[in-house]
């Protein structure tokens, strides 16, 4: 069994280390999803419902009450 | 109307369109090259030539070059599904779940894993095994896309669903009738095979350009051979799915149809408007109707491409706006006020429940069922507001289709003179094959605005327009990451540009 994990293991660590232009493109990537996980998704995409309600009964009167608001106010 | 934030709407549809339109730039190359790699690693198994072998790595790496820039963009889009539109997020919920949950767990397993494959996995696997990973990968990614695809062409198309008015969200109640729906099967069909077609000319336009440097011409007439003939097969898959969706958009979004074609009033006997021009002053008398400044007409085409009949009608904007009785069709006035019932009844349903009235509770929700099928529309007093920008689509939807004929020309001209060996010779052909390039680009977004411009104002057809499905938040944070994805993304093309230049300029065969 630990034999198939190894040649798994050996197969990727030689495949990252024989890349030419790959290791170019894994920078990218890495800097890429660090941007979106680290930056965007804490700082600029909270999830809306999720941190201003605590269950689904208040996220969805809260959804009711938008999407039925504008004729309540006319 | 006034309730709502426009600002907010017109910067959130910005980001969100913004996020796309990068997204799509490197999806439909990886869609289509993923199929041609394993066409040419097919032809290098069955017939043992190293070329073979040296033509798909070369494509594998440029295909690598695109899936690594492009990987994960579409992530963000789901950040701003639940900041942004969150309204819409829950009001979708169970339907775009389920799809959006089974694409992203088969685009791990099967992009992700068989990846490796093609990549890391030449002389260390059997050549068989190798290529089943290749194929792998192209019905993977392909089949990642059928459920995004399902997912829009559920909100183009609601069908299969049951809105809870308990929970304000709408649950999915046939999964196949959404899989199957005809606008679901034909919006697959139709984008895949577009994104094949732009796959085989970015192969060709490549191609081209060694041609006319003449460098490596064998190895670069072998590749044109397996992107024409793909591409020339697809395109013909691609212009009978664009006309099957025409049809159905002439079925389920029939204002969205004759945005298409700027038909104002329906007629017998619709002639298709080959190439117009629309009149930029428009008519004092009557300035809500689009006038034309030029036009080439080809009789009773619309009406054929509509309803395969000739003389069928086919209804203009004026006939949904003030309705058309002798044709059966309800004005939008008419739905408005629908509209404004369904959400009425919603609210003091709501209100009844609470208050633990019954009774009251059960008549609001038979008022609300009834007219809930035009809910969307009581959200607007003026019908006028229900019109997409007519001049947008119209030209999207021309240049689509103008640049689709186009390529079939182009596939149709690369394999005659490539398998005659005259390509070399036709030196404007090669000059047109590389410039279809950005053409091809360009028809993917033409074809993209005309399915999301043309639906304007809705985000869920008839049931929620745009303006409510957003989230109540700060436009100011919104423009801000405008701004920067503006910015990142900028940057991320260039890098990808600048890779990829690199790989082909600097590209030399070396098999002999």
């Amino acid at each position: 069994m630990s034999n198939i994990f190894k040649k798994v293991f050996l197969f990727y660590y030689e495949g990252f280390k024989s890349m030419t232009v790959g290791k170019k493109l894994w920078l990218i990537i890495v800097i890429k999803l660090f941007f979106m996980f680290a930056i965007l998704k804490i700082f600029f995409f909270p999830d809306f419902l999720k941190t201003k309600f605590k269950s689904d009964i208040e996220r969805g009167n809260y959804v009711i009450e938008q999407i039925t608001s504008p004729i309540i106010n006319n | 109307m006034e309730h709502f934030n426009l600002a907010l709407v017109d910067w959130s549809r910005a980001q969100f369109a913004l996020t796309a339109l990068y997204h799509w730039i490197f999806v439909p190359i990886t869609l289509g090259t993923s199929f041609i790699i394993a066409i040419m690693e097919t032809i290098y198994v069955k017939t043992g030539d190293e070329m073979w072998k040296r033509i798909t790595k070369f494509w594998m790496t440029l295909f690598g070059i695109n899936f690594a820039i492009g990987v994960a963009t579409g992530i963000i889009l789901e950040f701003e599904f639940g900041t942004n539109w969150s309204n819409y997020s829950w009001f979708v919920g169970d339907i775009f779940g389920a799809p959006l949950a089974i694409e992203g767990i088969m685009a791990f397993f099967m992009e992700s894993t068989f990846i490796a494959i093609m990549f890391f996995g030449w002389n260390k696997v059997s050549k068989s095994f190798h290529l089943t990973s290749s194929w792998l990968v192209a019905i993977g990614s392909n089949l990642s896309a059928l459920w995004i695809l399902v997912a829009n062409a559920w909100m183009q198309d609601p069908v299969g669903m049951h809105f809870n008015p308990d929970t304000a969200r709408n649950e999915m109640v046939d999964f196949w009738q959404i899989l199957f729906s005809p606008t679901a099967v034909n919006k697959f069909l139709h984008v895949i095979t577009s994104a094949y077609s732009y796959s085989a000319l970015f192969v060709i336009g490549i191609s081209a350009w060694y041609l006319l440097k003449k460098r490596d011409v064998t190895f670069f007439k072998r590749s044109m051979v397996v992107a024409a003939t793909f591409g020339l097969i697809t395109s013909i898959f691609m212009v009978l799915t664009g006309d099957e969706s025409a049809r159905q958009v002439y079925r389920v979004q029939p204002m969205k149809f004759a945005a298409m074609e700027g038909l104002y009033y329906g007629e017998t006997n619709a002639p298709l408007v080959a190439i117009g021009i629309f009149n930029h002053s428009p008519n004092p008398s009557n300035p809500k109707a689009q006038e034309w400044a030029a036009k080439i007409e080809i009789p009773n085409l619309l009406s054929y491409m509509a309803a395969l009949d000739p003389h069928a009608f086919v209804p203009g904007i004026h006939d949904l706006v003030h309705g058309n009785k002798e044709q059966g069709i309800v004005s939008y006035y008419d739905r408005i006020a629908r509209g404004k019932t369904a959400i009425q009844a919603l609210a003091d349903y709501k209100a009844a429940k609470k208050a633990n009235n019954t009774d009251k509770a059960n008549a609001n929700l038979a008022i609300f069922k009834d007219n809930y099928k035009d809910f969307g529309y009581g959200y607007y007093d003026d019908p006028h507001d229900l019109i997409p920008n007519v001049p947008l689509t119209f030209y999207s939807f021309h240049t689509m289709v103008g640049l689709g004929t186009l390529f079939v020309l182009i596939f149709i001209l690369t394999l005659i003179y490539v398998v005659k060996n005259k390509i070399s010779n036709k030196k404007w052909l090669l000059y047109l094959a590389l410039w279809s390039i950005p053409l091809g680009f360009l028809a993917q977004e033409a074809g993209w605005m005309v399915a999301e411009f043309g639906r304007q104002p809705w985000v869920v057809q008839d049931y929620m327009p745009t303006l409510t499905a957003v989230s109540n938040i700060d436009h100011t944070s919104v423009i801000i990451t405008v701004l920067l994805f503006t910015i990142t993304f900028t940057v991320l093309l260039i890098a990808e540009i600048k890779i990829m230049l690199k790989q082909i300029t600097g590209f030399k065969d070396g098999g002999h």
